[in-house]
């Protein structure tokens, strides 16, 4: 399983915060061009499993692998570089900040700006300037949104601020995306077209969820990971899955 | 009319150097959320590192461009060795913190400049001027005053607005967690925020100090007027402290000139408490409650 295209996984991550064990022992791998959906009920360990896939919790034992590479975690501000980008459950927005500068935000990362360069005004040429709003625009673009770029984002529905959040988070072109909880909030429209984006992404990237809208689960991810008190319960595909017992005993009173 | 024009010119002068000094404040309070009342020392040191460099017979814009560099430098060493370990942590430890250094920084510079009064030069002339029949109180000092903080707040918009840097800046000030996740090192742009917070206090440091008179604490009433300044335009409002300091320049100008200058720091603490009663949340900042 050692080399780039064995794409992103985690091995036997266990985090405890003082007596809680918030994840015990998970692995999971997330394969290129693929979805694979976190899925259990509130309070499985979902959000610790993205936090420490992007580096905000530090697993007290096991791996992250990435890029052929084993880590011990990663650190939040070296994802973009590292070709991981994450969206927030909260969008985490900068609503002082128009549309394109959000985006423009997470281009400049790719762009490879140094801070020293940045500092010392060794800026890049007006002609890269240009190509990086190119590139955020374009990425607004691609979710329909490039109309307002000049918006701050507290003036949009909430649908449109969640195509923002995504459109910075893909402005990056990550080879990993960590979508927390992409579909709430949205309509029954809003998240099929949103499935069918996401189906779309991934011969570019791989995307790893955390989702409660069954549906949209069921419909765009082709394998699953059950957690249930910081356990895996279950893996496979979205039809095992459902029939897993155990699944539906850690669902119970829940639909699946 | 003359008291009232000279009255008013003194008050925009001395305006825009608490509006500078407020915006330090602000500055700081934006990225990091934390009140440095230490700013007032740090200008005050770096002044005095200007003194024994013009006291030397160097050149008073060596002095000036010394002090300059060494508030950049104390900015970053500060944020980066004494608040870094407090950030995020209850805002009470950097109260304490910069309170802290406040108290430290006064008994280093008196053991090391001395603790008495000294004169500090200034670049222009600090005689007013003669309109017909009239003595302008518009010093060539004054106007340099105007201009020198004109400038630095037209870079500081620059470079905020303009910039990758400052786009960087910005979205660290506004969520550091999500402005990590795109990549931005945000602890590199504190350290620089509170580098160019220290940077623009000193500036206020010297051009308070210009023609007049230095020592130790000659600088802890401008950082109350500086935060009375970012209070009435809003702590999180960079051109809200701009406008503070402005109108405070003036009250206070009017208070001195009509009133009675003994009754200057009382007023400036009224006005902090009607601003504070009335309109906690500054004259131009939305209304919105902190995060936590």
């Amino acid at each position: 399983m050692q080399g780039s295209g064995s794409g992103f996984a985690i091995r036997g991550v266990t985090v405890r915060f003082g007596g809680l064990t918030a994840l015990s022992e998970v692995s999971l791998t997330a394969p290129p061009q693929q979805v694979l959906g976190v899925i259990g009920p509130n309070g499985a360990g979902k959000t610790t499993l993205f936090n420490v896939a992007c580096g905000f919790v530090r697993p007290d034992e096991g791996t992250l692998h990435w890029r052929g590479e084993d880590r011990p975690g990663l650190r939040p501000h070296d994802l973009a570089g590292l070709g991981i980008a994450r969206t927030l459950q909260g969008l985490g927005l900068f609503d002082k900040m128009t549309v394109l500068d959000n985006v423009l935000v997470g281009a400049d990362q790719v762009a490879g700006a140094g801070f020293w360069s940045g500092l010392l005004g060794l800026r890049r040429s007006t002609r890269d300037e240009a190509r990086l709003r190119e590139r955020a625009l374009s990425a607004l673009d691609e979710l329909g949104v490039a109309s307002y770029a000049g918006r701050y984002p507290g003036s949009l529905p909430y649908a449109l601020r969640k195509k923002v959040a995504l459109a910075r988070a893909l402005v990056a072109e990550p080879e990993l995306l960590l979508l927390d909880e992409p579909a709430s909030g949205l309509s029954d429209e809003e998240m099929a077209e949103l499935g069918e984006r996401l189906r779309g992404l991934t011969d570019r990237m791989a995307i790893m969820l955390v989702e409660h809208h069954m549906d949209l689960v069921m419909s765009v991810c082709d394998s699953l990971v059950v957690l249930d008190f910081g356990k895996v319960i279950a893996t496979g595909t979205p039809d095992d899955v459902k029939d897993d017992p155990a699944v539906r005993a850690a669902y119970l009173g829940e639909a699946v | 009319m003359q008291q009232l024009v000279n009255t008013l010119l003194g008050g925009l002068t001395l305006g825009m150097v608490y509006a500078a000094f407020a915006l330090a404040l602000v500055m700081i309070w934006r990225s990091t959320r934390i009140v440095n009342f230490a700013q007032a020392p740090m200008a005050m040191v770096t002044t005095f590192i200007a003194l024994r460099i013009i006291e030397a017979g160097h050149s008073y814009w060596l002095g000036f461009a010394a002090a300059l560099l060494a508030g950049l430098l104390l900015g970053a060493l500060v944020e980066r060795v004494l608040v870094r370990p407090v950030e995020g942590k209850a805002e009470i430890n950097a109260v304490i913190l910069t309170l802290g250094l406040f108290i430290v920084l006064h008994a280093l510079a008196s053991v090391v400049f001395g603790n008495r009064y000294r004169s500090f030069p200034a670049a222009f002339g600090i005689r007013g001027m003669e309109v017909g029949d009239m003595t302008i109180a518009l010093t060539g000092f004054g106007i340099f005053t105007i201009l020198a903080v004109l400038a630095v707040m037209g870079l500081l918009v620059l470079l905020f607005r303009f910039t990758d840097l400052g786009l960087r800046m910005r979205a660290s000030a506004y969520n550091q967690e999500v402005a990590r996740l795109l990549g931005v090192r945000v602890g590199h742009m504190l350290t620089l925020g509170w580098a160019l917070a220290s940077l623009v206090g000193s500036l206020a440091g010297l051009l308070i100090a210009g023609g007049s008179l230095v020592h130790p604490g000659y600088m802890d009433a401008v950082v109350v007027y500086g935060f009375v300044a970012a209070v009435l335009g809003g702590l999180d409002s960079p051109a809200g402290a701009v406008v503070g300091g402005l109108l405070l320049g003036v009250s206070l100008s009017l208070v001195s000139g009509y009133v009675g200058s003994e009754l200057v720091a009382l007023a400036a603490l009224a006005i902090l408490m009607v601003v504070l009663l009335l309109r906690p949340q500054g004259l131009f900042a939305q209304a919105r409650e902190r995060r936590v």
